[in-house]
């Protein structure tokens, strides 16, 4: 099997623009090509695009748009774990020796149709992500004695990190009393809780071992990848205040990397609602059960930027099929220390957990320099 | 007969397979253990509250069907954890399911 690195990216800033969805994924395309210009366009030979937007064949649309004909061109949608594992796909492409060099595009509009899972008849009236967020957020309130007050810290540390980010939606600080006070969705969620859906696109370039050095002279490897479906609907979740198919996934990538949770320098979660990130971390191995909340209260008192440097989803915006390459972008970006005036101190291995659908589905990937 | 149809006229009814016998949920044509054709059971079925939250007046509530399956539905009263429930109300409204429990 080939190895397979992170070779360029490039982005838009996240907003609530109205643009067609092809500008979209075009403007962060040509951002990386601009930005790289050792890599001849020509040269790639697989174009996948990731979105929940429902327009057609828009890989092979990006491919006419930039000038290229290549070999493999296709969408791949998963929900808000499209980007990674539209990234999944181009490396086994790549390592199966099928493609040298992969543009993996991601985008999506304010208003992404994949907000809501229709299939999901077990959720009755309740199929917007609010509820899955309530159920989980009073289950772990309930399992671990967590307050409102203990979860806001993970808006406040996001929103704070998202200032050091000039492509983050956010462009504002708040206190615990700013996200408590902010409008009350349900009993156990508050507006501030939220990442906001939002119009953004991410690109990245993968490419094989042989190909890497001509392209950059510092490409990130991916070592380890990790994915796990529990179901597609919310109702088969086993836990609703833990994450397994993250646990799973992340064991997996740890395991092909050969590396242990204390390696990881720098991670980005998904933080589609407060809960997420405690969950999210406890699921990962960096904290224990329950105790998620007191990490993210240490972190942001130290200002401490190894969870979520960029400002996760809550500080960024949710572009769902941008969200995973973004996330992706940030890793590589603080591994190479270019991450300016957000960088965490000298990293080697950084974590990207991507998920889908109140965690039903996750994607894990482990990042080295 | 089909669970749907059953549902628009506010009756619940859960799917069996008629080979190996399993509740198979969501409702599907086929088992998904042996593939085998589903048959709906008729009865009045217990749910279990195990999580719950409000948004506005109502309460929307995880529900454990028969100790079996889950289903999310709403309570119009403050529920407790392990409440038993039944379901007083369900249909289908423009596409979407909807259950009551009480």
């Amino acid at each position: 099997m080939k190895r397979v690195a992170i070779a360029a990216y490039g982005i838009t800033p996240f907003s609530k623009d109205d643009k067609k969805i092809e500008s979209i994924l075009f403007e962060s395309t040509k951002n990386l090509l601009e930005n790289n210009p050792k890599i001849e366009k020509n040269e790639i030979d697989t174009v996948l695009v990731s979105t929940n937007n429902n327009s057609k064949y828009l890989s092979p649309i990006l491919s006419e748009s930039i000038g290229i004909q290549p070999k493999i061109a296709h969408s791949i949608e998963n929900l808000c774990n499209s980007g990674t594992n539209s990234i999944v796909s181009a490396y086994s492409y790549i390592a199966a020796g099928l493609a040298d060099i992969v543009l993996v595009s991601g985008a999506e509009r304010y208003d992404s149709p994949g907000q809501i899972l229709e299939w999901d008849n077990s959720r009755g009236e309740f199929k917007h992500p609010i509820f899955w967020a309530s159920i989980f957020t009073s289950s772990y309130k309930r399992k671990f004695g967590i307050s409102d007050e203990e979860l806001a810290m993970v808006s406040v540390k996001n929103h704070s990190q998202a200032q050091n980010n000039p492509n983050a939606i956010s462009k504002k600080t708040y206190s615990v009393e700013d996200v408590m006070n902010s409008k009350k969705i349900t009993d156990d969620l508050k507006l501030l809780d939220c990442s906001q859906s939002c119009t953004g696109g991410a690109s990245i370039i993968l490419a094989s071992e042989n190909i890497i050095k001509k392209i950059t002279d510092q490409p990130i490897w991916i070592s380890g990848v990790g994915q796990k479906t529990i179901s597609a609907g919310f109702t088969k979740n086993n836990s609703f205040n833990s994450m397994e198919s993250t646990k799973i996934a992340s064991q997996t990538a740890l395991h092909m990397a050969h590396k242990e949770i204390h390696d990881i320098d720098v991670a980005e979660v998904h933080d589609a609602f407060s809960v997420c990130e405690p969950m999210a971390i406890e699921a990962i191995g960096m904290a224990n059960h329950g105790e998620g909340t007191k990490m993210v209260k240490e972190l942001y008192e130290t200002k401490n930027l190894m969870i979520n440097p960029r400002g996760g989803l809550i500080g960024c915006g949710h572009p769902l099929g941008a969200t995973g390459i973004a996330q992706t972008i940030e890793i590589t970006q603080q591994l190479q220390s270019r991450a300016r005036n957000r960088q965490v101190e000298n990293p080697n291995t950084g974590l990207v957990h991507n998920m889908s659908a109140a965690a039903t589905s996750s994607t894990i990937l482990v990042l080295e320099k | 007969m089909s669970f749907e149809s059953e549902m628009s006229k506010g009756s619940f009814v859960i799917p069996q397979c008629s080979t190996c016998q399993k509740w198979v949920w969501p409702p599907t044509d086929y088992c998904n253990a042996c593939f085998g054709k589903i048959s709906l059971k008729k009865g009045d079925f217990q749910g279990r509250v195990i999580e719950f939250s409000r948004q506005n007046d109502d309460y929307f509530c995880m529900v454990e069907i028969e100790n079996s399956f889950r289903i999310m539905a709403k309570m119009s009263d403050k529920p407790k954890i392990d409440q038993i429930v039944k379901i007083s109300k369900c249909g289908i409204e423009d596409g979407n399911y909807y259950f009551e429990i009480n």
